[in-house]
């Protein structure tokens, strides 16, 4: 479905170069939940925007990526692209307009994309995310975080799309709502068969999520293993060994034994 | 813990007024602090960190603090004027915030941040200021002292930033800590750096820690005891150890609907929320 070889993302130019991301390749199969994992600045959302072309004169991208067979140039993406892979970001206060209501924010995909029957497409969606339609006339700062999350997913969903790029979709939740939005995740997965490509710093939430993943540092990739690995506490690298030690929580003797990985 | 506890808080409200009426956002709290690690847990809205500001006596404007009792080692705080709580804060309890970024003034040099807060609080000459903010440097970890020093805030990274706010609050030699939320910005193996250098300080001076955060295994295995907050009120308190068997529905709730690394469930459990888990409350009031 998706596969992605010698990625290589630089911004800037001159002495204030950057390289974001070296020779990373990723590949993911029909239906699978792939989980990206890093510290910040490991680069996991700049691959996640470099697929979604988002980085045109932002950044310098070279490598070849190929999604549901069609290769893509650059960081073009066709009319076709757009409606098939949708993006769902980190704060869901940021990523909606904040003088549009509801009904527009979810009309408006429907609308670029010429698709036939919004009004329905935008109650449809709003009930499968599980609001009802009394949401549809309200601004962003009139709902929750957790409601204002499950507006985004509406908003992705509207194009019927067949993969969703998901930016720490649930980091800025309370832990009760992040349980209603990964369940609502794994729901709409599962009913729609979409293949979703998960950012997170959460271990836990990607071994909840998906069945694969790969571990980010400093732009490249450390290791890819299974969910199976990560559950086991078996992973091969160092690196991503320390990340799962402190991701079980506070123990004074293994602080000292963490390294720094450069 | 047998001797006289430092901080004594009964029955803390604290409320606002608002075009729609009054919110009680502190309900009826009531714990004791002495010398340990004290986990206050609850998820955004609770009142945990409404809870610690009015320790200090920075509630927002408008808000109004009510208390039975609210003490620092004999020293009523509630009735303190202006000059006692300038003296009781840093100097005897200090609070550690958020985000480094926004905490630490922009224009001033790290140094001359950390020295400020020890000669408020210290009649000393401007060299042993500087001797102990380089020595409170190193005690935080920090590995090129004098360049920091010299520094400011923009130059540092996010978890420098947060070693350096706990300089600033322990130079002074405060008897309690408050932490709200002081590593949730930060990258995981990062934050437990950072509370292993705050660790570390508090058990070799002494000196009591109330650690505000909604990421309840953190406080379980960092603390010694926790308060569970839901809705301005404390809901269940017990020893960090026994989180496991804590047994308020709301505390398992929130223990349950978390994704774990080891087990694969489908579904996770979804918190039900019981009006009736604030209704004594009312009563009591």
């Amino acid at each position: 479905m998706i596969d992605i070889r010698n990625l290589d993302v630089v911004f800037g130019h001159g002495s204030g170069v950057h390289h974001a991301v070296r020779d990373f390749a990723m590949r993911i199969e029909p239906g699978q939940s792939y989980g990206l994992v890093g510290e910040s600045g490991s680069g996991k959302t700049t691959v996640l925007r470099a697929l979604a072309g988002l980085l045109d004169r932002v950044a310098h991208v070279s490598g070849e990526m190929t999604v549901a067979q069609e290769s893509l140039q650059g960081q073009h993406r066709s009319r076709d692209f757009r409606r098939r892979v949708q993006m769902v970001f980190q704060d869901p206060f940021g990523s909606l307009h904040p003088r549009h209501t509801v009904d527009t924010i979810l009309g408006e995909p429907a609308r670029v994309h010429r698709l036939d029957r919004i009004e329905d497409r935008v109650v449809q969606a709003l009930e499968e995310v599980g609001l009802d339609a009394s949401f549809r006339f309200r601004y962003p700062h009139q709902i929750s975080g957790g409601q204002r999350q499950r507006v985004s997913v509406a908003r992705a969903l509207i194009t019927e799309p067949e993969i969703v790029l998901l930016d720490e979709p649930t980091s800025a939740l309370d832990v009760s709502v992040q349980a209603e939005v990964l369940n609502l995740l794994m729901r709409l997965k599962r009913d729609h068969g979409l293949t979703y490509v998960l950012v997170s710093h959460n271990l836990a939430v990607v071994a909840h999520m998906c069945e694969a993943l790969s571990v980010m540092q400093n732009g490249s990739v450390v290791e890819t293993l299974g969910v199976q690995q990560l559950r086991d506490h078996s992973p091969q690298m160092p690196y991503t060994r320390q990340l799962l030690t402190a991701s079980l929580g506070y123990d004074r003797a293994a602080i000292d034994a963490f390294e720094e990985f450069a | 813990m047998s001797e006289s506890p430092l901080l004594r808080v009964e029955d803390l409200h604290v409320s606002y007024n608002t075009p729609t009426g009054i919110v009680n956002a502190v309900s009826g709290v009531s714990f004791e602090l002495g010398r340990e690690k004290l986990g206050i847990v609850g998820e955004s809205g609770s009142g945990k960190s409404q809870t610690g500001r009015a320790i200090l006596g920075l509630t927002a404007t408008g808000g109004q603090v009510r208390a039975r009792r609210l003490e620092f080692d004999g020293t009523d705080l509630l009735h303190a004027n202006a000059r006692t709580m300038r003296h009781v804060r840093g100097g005897c309890i200090s609070m550690i915030m958020q985000d480094p970024k926004y905490s630490l003034n922009p224009v001033m040099t790290i140094g001359a941040q950390i020295e400020e807060a020890f000669l408020v609080h210290r009649a000393t000459s401007k060299t042993e200021a500087r001797q102990r903010t380089l020595d409170m440097l190193r005690a935080v970890k920090i590995r090129a002292p004098e360049r920091v020093y010299k520094a400011y805030p923009h130059e540092v990274s996010g978890g420098m930033g947060q070693r350096i706010m706990i300089a600033m609050m322990m130079i002074p030699e405060p008897d309690i800590i408050i932490a709200d939320e002081p590593t949730s910005a930060l990258d995981v193996t990062v934050q437990l750096q950072v509370l292993a250098v705050l660790d570390d300080m508090l058990s070799e001076r002494g000196m009591g820690l109330i650690f505000i955060s909604h990421d309840l295994n953190l406080v379980a295995s960092f603390c010694d005891r926790i308060l569970v907050m839901y809705g301005g009120k404390v809901v269940e308190e017990c020893a960090a150890a026994d989180l496991e068997q804590a047994t308020h529905p709301y505390t398992r709730g929130l223990l349950n609907c978390l994704p774990s690394l080891d087990g694969a469930r489908e579904e996770l459990p979804v918190l039900l929320r019981d009006p009736a888990w604030l209704a004594n409350s009312e009563a009591s009031r």
